[in-house]
C-alpha cells in the first residue's frame, strides 16, 4: 500500500466520522430544545420561546453562551485531571457510534464484535465521571461521582446480561446481522421473544445515562449538580453533550436490538408495504429512535427521583435475576423453535444436539 | 516499515511509559490511571494480533469494571506520603534484591533464546470471513470444555466464600422493607374528608346548617 492511498483512505474515514458526528451534535442541541419544550408542555408551561421564531434558535444561543464562558479551575483541583475528565467522558460516547449501522450498508466499522465494543465503550465512560468528581476537590462532586460509579457498575451487569439475550436471539455480535435476523414483519422483531429483556435494557440504559428518575449523580436538590458542579463553560458543555449523545445512542440501540432497526414496520402488510417502500431505512431507524428519546423525556417529566437503596435493589435484586431467568427461557425458545423467530436454529433443524 | 509496525511501536511505547508511570507517579490515583492506560494500550496491541474478542474483553472487564472499583478504593484512601517514605533507605537493599530476583526470573522465562522472533512464528493473517469470537467459543466448548467449566466453578466458590466472609448477618439495624412499602394502600395513608368551605366569621351558625351560600 503506497503512501497516497493510505492518506486518501484515512481522509475518507475522517470524512465518514464527521458525517456521523456533525449531525449527532446538531441532534444533541435540538434534543435539549425538544426536552425543554416537551417538559414545558407537560407541565402547562410554554418552554423556551424567546430566541428566534418559537424559540427555535435557543440551542444555538446556549452553545454560544457556553463557548464564551470562562472555564474555571477550582483552587486545590488537580488541573490536568480536571481538564482531562470531560474529554474522557465524551470520547467513549462518541467512539461507540463507530459500530452503529444506520442502514443495511451504512456503517463506519462493520465489525464482528460490535456488541462487545458497545458494552466496552459505555463501561469506560465512567472514568470521566469519577475523575471529574475526584479532581474537582469538592465534596458534592466527589459524592456525585461515587454515586455515579456505583450506579453505572451495577446497571452494567444487567445491561450486559440483556445484551447476551440479544446476541443469543440474533445469533451474532454484529449489529447489522442482529437487525437482519429480525427481517420479516413487525411481529418478527425481537421485542416479542425478548420482551422482559427489552424492558430491562431500556431501564438500565436510562440508569446508565444518569437520566431521571436515576439522576442521583447530579441530583440538584441534594448535591447541587453532582460530579460536574465545579465545571463551567465548554468543559461543562462537554459533559452535557456526552450525556445527550448517550441518550440518543441508547435510543438507537433499543430500536436496533428490539425493533428491527432500519426495517420497514409495515413489512408483510399488503398495500401498506408497497406504499411505504420508498422510505429509506435510515428514516425508519431515526423515527423509532425518536420515539424512545421521547420516552426518556417523558420519564423525566413523570417520575420522582429514586432513593439510593431503591436503585441498588432494582439493579441487583430484580434486574439481574430476571435477565438470567429469561436467558434460560430463551435457550429453550430458540432450541425448540417456538413461533417463527428462530427458524432453522433449533435442535430439529441441526439434526440433534451434537 | 508498514503502518501496522508504526501502530505497534506507538502502543508499545505508551504501554511501557504507562507501566513505568504506575510505579513512579507519586499520586496514587494517578498511578491507578496509568495502569488503566497500560491495560488500554495492551488491548490495542491485542487488536493488532486480530484477537478482537480478547482485546475488547480486556477493556470491558479490567478497564471497565475491575479498575473502576480499584479507583473507587484508592480515591477513598488518605495516603500519608511522609509515613510511606519512612525507612526508605533502610529497606532499599532488600527491595533491590527482591526486584532483581523477580526481574531475573521473568527475564529467564521470556529471554530472547526462548521468545525470539525466530522461535515464535508470526501469526498467520486470517481471511475475511474469520470470526475470532466463533473460533474461541468453539474451542472453549469442545476442546477446553472441562477446564472452562472447572474455572467457572472455582470462581463461583470464590464468590460464595467472599460473601460468607464479609456477611455478618446483622439484623439489629434499621432498614426499609421494600415489600411492605409496596403493599401500602392508599386507604392506609390518605384519608379524604369532605368539608364544607369556610364561611366568613360575621355570618351566624344558622346559615351554615342550611348551607346558605351567603
Amino acid at each position: 500500500m503506497d503512501f497516497m492511498q493510505l492518506v486518501t483512505e484515512g481522509l475518507w474515514i475522517v470524512a465518514k466520522i464527521a458525517m456521523i458526528l456533525l449531525p449527532l451534535v446538531l441532534a444533541v442541541a435540538y434534543t435539549t430544545y425538544a426536552e425543554r419544550k416537551l417538559i414545558g408542555y407537560m407541565q402547562m408551561r410554554i418552554g423556551p420561546n424567546r430566541v428566534g421564531p418559537k424559540g427555535w434558535l435557543q440551542p444555538i444561543a446556549d452553545v454560544v453562551k457556553l463557548l464564551m464562558k470562562e472555564v474555571i479551575v477550582p483552587s486545590g483541583a488537580n488541573k490536568t485531571l480536571f481538564l482531562l475528565a470531560p474529554i474522557l467522558f465524551i470520547a467513549p460516547s462518541f467512539a461507540a457510534w463507530a459500530v452503529v449501522p444506520f442502514d443495511a450498508e451504512l456503517v463506519l466499522a462493520d465489525t464482528n464484535a460490535g456488541l462487545l465494543y458497545l458494552l466496552a465503550m459505555t463501561s469506560i465512560a465512567v472514568y470521566g465521571v469519577i475523575i471529574a468528581g475526584w479532581a474537582s476537590n469538592s465534596r458534592y462532586a466527589l459524592i456525585g461521582s461515587l454515586r455515579s460509579a456505583s450506579q453505572i457498575v451495577s446497571y452494567e451487569i444487567a445491561m450486559g446480561f440483556a445484551l447476551v439475550g440479544v446476541l443469543m436471539a440474533g445469533g451474532s455480535m454484529n449489529l447489522g446481522d442482529i437487525v437482519e435476523a429480525q427481517n420479516g414483519s413487525a411481529l418478527h422483531w425481537f421485542w416479542i421473544p425478548l420482551f422482559p429483556i427489552l424492558v430491562i435494557y431500556w431501564i438500565s440504559g436510562v440508569a446508565e445515562t444518569n437520566r431521571a428518575p436515576f439522576d442521583l449523580p447530579e441530583g440538584e436538590s441534594e448535591i447541587v449538580a453532582g460530579f460536574h458542579v465545579e465545571y463551567a463553560g465548554m468543559a461543562f458543555a462537554l459533559f452535557f453533550l456526552a450525556e445527550y449523545a448517550n441518550m440518543i445512542l441508547i435510543s438507537i440501540l433499543t430500536a436496533l436490538f428490539f425493533f428491527g432497526g432500519w426495517l420497514n414496520p409495515f413489512q408483510g402488510i399488503p398495500y401498506l408495504d408497497v406504499a411505504t417502500d420508498w422510505v429509506p431505512g435510515t428514516i425508519w431507524l431515526l423515527l423509532k429512535a425518536a420515539w424512545f428519546l421521547f420516552m426518556m423525556i417523558w420519564l423525566r417529566a413523570t417520575f420522582p427521583r429514586y432513593r439510593y437503596d431503591q436503585i441498588m435493589r432494582l439493579g441487583w435484586k430484580v434486574f439481574i435475576p430476571v435477565t438470567v431467568f429469561w436467558l434460560i427461557v430463551l435457550t429453550f425458545w430458540i432450541k425448540l423453535e417456538w413461533g417463527w423467530w428462530f427458524d432453522g436454529r433449533g435442535i430439529a433443524s441441526l439434526g440433534g444436539a451434537s | 516499515m508498514n503502518i501496522e509496525t508504526l501502530v505497534f511501536y506507538f502502543f508499545s511505547a505508551i504501554t511501557i511509559i504507562a507501566a513505568i508511570g504506575v510505579i513512579s507517579v507519586k499520586n496514587s490515583v494517578q498511578a491507578v490511571l496509568c495502569l488503566v492506560l497500560a491495560f488500554f494500550s495492551a488491548a490495542a496491541l491485542w487488536l493488532l494480533l486480530e484477537a478482537e474478542f480478547l482485546a475488547i474483553t480486556l477493556v470491558l472487564v479490567y478497564v471497565g469494571a475491575v479498575m473502576v472499583l480499584f479507583l473507587f478504593v484508592v480515591m477513598m484512601l488518605d495516603v500519608d506520603f511522609a509515613a510511606m517514605k519512612q525507612g526508605f533507605a533502610k529497606q532499599l537493599p532488600l527491595g533491590l534484591l527482591v526486584g532483581a530476583g523477580l526481574f531475573g526470573a521473568i527475564y529467564w522465562v521470556i529471554r530472547f533464546e526462548v521468545f525470539g522472533s525466530d522461535k515464535v512464528p508470526e501469526p498467520a493473517k486470517s481471511d475475511q470471513g474469520y470470526s475470532n469470537v466463533e473460533e474461541l467459543g468453539r474451542l472453549l466448548y469442545s476442546e477446553y470444555f472441562y477446564p472452562f467449566e472447572i474455572a467457572g466453578v472455582i470462581l463461583l466458590v470464590a464468590i460464595i466464600a467472599a460473601i460468607s466472609l464479609t456477611f455478618r448477618g446483622r439484623r439489629d439495624r434499621k432498614g426499609q422493607s421494600v415489600r411492605e412499602q409496596h403493599q401500602v394502600l392508599k386507604e392506609e395513608r390518605l384519608k379524604i374528608v369532605s368539608m364544607e368551605s369556610e364561611k366568613p366569621i360575621s355570618n351566624s351558625n344558622v346559615n351554615r346548617e342550611v348551607g346558605d351560600a351567603s
